[in-house]
């Protein structure tokens, strides 16, 4: 990692040259994948993420399968060549254990799971490269992938990432901000009903930022759906001949 | 393995909550018994047991001589671990922690960490080369809900309770902690906001989001667990109750 720089924001910009508000370019494909039942690419800045679904498909061992509902399951998971620092060890780590649990706590309320008991639904994300807001672009990734796979779901999952920066409150941190940031908080929404299913954060907010921050990550998201549905909408009318 | 609740039960405790009522007739905004038992083993640097109702979780403090790391020189070091012991519950199994019990670690990890309580800095022996490691291990004795309150409450006791080794390169007179942190988990149960989960409250409940503040009502860690979502308004409840009831866990720490 390279020095911090003294300032991460400079008359009212940031280092990337974005205002608080504003998002990374970002750019969603749908169906990439030619074996998965569905699956999306995601880039978000420099982030490069793929999502792929399988199933729902019949559960091994059986023991493990519930007789009422189908069971999510996720797999968070880096590249070993996805960080600008030293390689990542491969496997899973603490840290990739427990995006695994929030992410599938993230996509859980949408999913009709008691539409397909004792079944399993694998939801796999891929960082092929990492740029801060990793979390937030798998869980953006795997719901277009689920929808994509044609899992029947209530809304689709949009996330993104709010944090502080030299006080101010800002959208999507890059690398710098998530690095030298003062709060960092990734937040995930079913964007009809405006309700969160996933919230962590890490750092220091007053209860005015805490409060300011939620209606960022609320536009943040909105933005966000809107791309999720251009993806699905743009693979899916081209299926149909159209465009 | 998970809990099983019978549906009956499952039943009574989300009707119960349509009325603000809970299984163990407490208010919504109300803690079971708890307490706080500094300096329980004599040979860690630092400990404490801390019971909220049946709930029991002993967190001790070893400090250790190790290498700083390599983004981090000029500053100590904090790890912290969770053991789900298998004599704790039923549902508890021997082997590799799983991941309740990293994101149990972790999220105690961050109330502390990022609160700044422990001023790592001055853990310092050797600039690049040699600093203090604070070693927090989390053990869970008895699960009946709540481990992440529970948890972090005895760590942040057991950071209290941590007296200087007896070694020539600790300089400083006492252990350089300075804050407070308290977390404080709010359930939503039938889209009821209630403090303090009980077992059977957690086996039932939609989400749960956990709150670390300090004195100043800041707050510097958010969890949001459970396969529910939350409104804006539950977040806000949560946020009001944690620092309310913050004030009053805090009374525990000595």
């Amino acid at each position: 990692m390279e020095e911090k720089p003294e300032k991460l924001i400079v008359n009212g910009k940031r280092l990337d040259g974005r205002e608080p508000g504003e998002l990374r370019p970002l750019k969603i494909q749908a169906g990439v994948l030619k074996r998965a039942d569905g699956s999306a690419y995601v880039e978000l800045g420099g982030n490069k993420i793929l999502a792929a679904v399988y199933g729902p498909r019949e559960f091994h061992p059986r023991h493990l399968q519930q007789p009422t509902t189908a069971t999510l399951r996720c797999r968070y998971n880096m590249a070993p060549f996805s960080v600008s620092d030293e390689r990542k060890r491969p496997g899973p780590s603490r840290r990739s254990i427990e995006i695994s649990k929030v992410t599938r706590e993230a996509l859980e309320p949408v999913v009709f799971l008691e539409q397909y008991p004792r079944a399993v639904i694998d939801v796999f994300i891929e960082v092929l490269q990492a740029d801060a807001g990793t979390r937030t672009a798998g869980i953006t990734a795997a719901s277009v992938a689920m929808a994509d796979g044609g899992i029947p779901m209530r809304d689709l999952v949009a996330s993104v990432a709010v944090g502080k920066v030299d006080g101010t409150i800002v959208l999507d941190l890059n690398k710098y901000e998530d690095q030298y940031g003062e709060a960092d908080m990734p937040i995930a929404m079913l964007p009809r009903k405006k309700e969160i299913s996933l919230m962590q954060m890490d750092g220091n907010f007053t209860p005015e930022e805490f409060r300011q921050a939620i209606e960022l990550a609320i536009l943040g998201c909105e933005k966000i759906y809107e791309a999720q549905r251009e993806a699905l909408e743009k693979k899916y009318s081209a299926n149909l001949g159209g465009e | 393995m998970q809990e099983i609740v019978s549906s009956v039960k499952r039943n009574y405790i989300a009707d119960l909550a349509r009325q603000r009522k809970r299984v163990d007739g407490r208010g919504l905004d109300q803690y079971r018994e708890i307490s706080v038992e500094p300096g329980l083993i004599e040979n860690a640097d630092g400990s404490a047991l801390a019971k909220i109702g049946n709930t029991q979780v002993l967190v001790g403090v070893k400090l250790q001589k190790g290498e700083p790391y390599p983004d981090t020189p000029e500053s100590g070091v904090l790890i912290v671990n969770a053991e789900l012991v298998p004599l704790a519950s039923p549902t508890f199994e021997p082997g590799p922690p799983d991941e309740n019990a990293i994101e149990l670690a972790r999220v105690v990890d961050r109330g502390i960490r990022e609160s700044q309580a422990i001023e790592l800095e001055k853990l310092v022996i050797t600039p690049g080369e040699e600093v203090w490691i604070v070693f927090v291990d989390i053990h869970v004795l008895d699960q009946d809900g709540n481990l992440i309150d529970t948890s972090a409450l005895a760590a942040i006791s057991a950071l209290w309770n941590t007296k200087p080794p007896k070694d020539e390169d600790w300089k400083l007179k006492k252990f350089p902690i300075s804050k407070n942190p308290v977390t404080v988990t709010t359930a939503k149960i039938n889209g009821e906001m209630m403090v303090d989960p009980c077992l059977d409250e957690e086996s039932v409940m939609e989400a749960r989001i956990s709150m670390a503040t300090t004195e100043d009502g800041n707050i510097c860690a958010i969890q949001k667990g459970g396969s529910g979502t939350l409104t804006l308004q539950d977040i806000d409840k949560a946020y009001e109750l944690a620092v309310t009831k913050a004030d009053e866990l805090r009374k525990y720490v000595k």
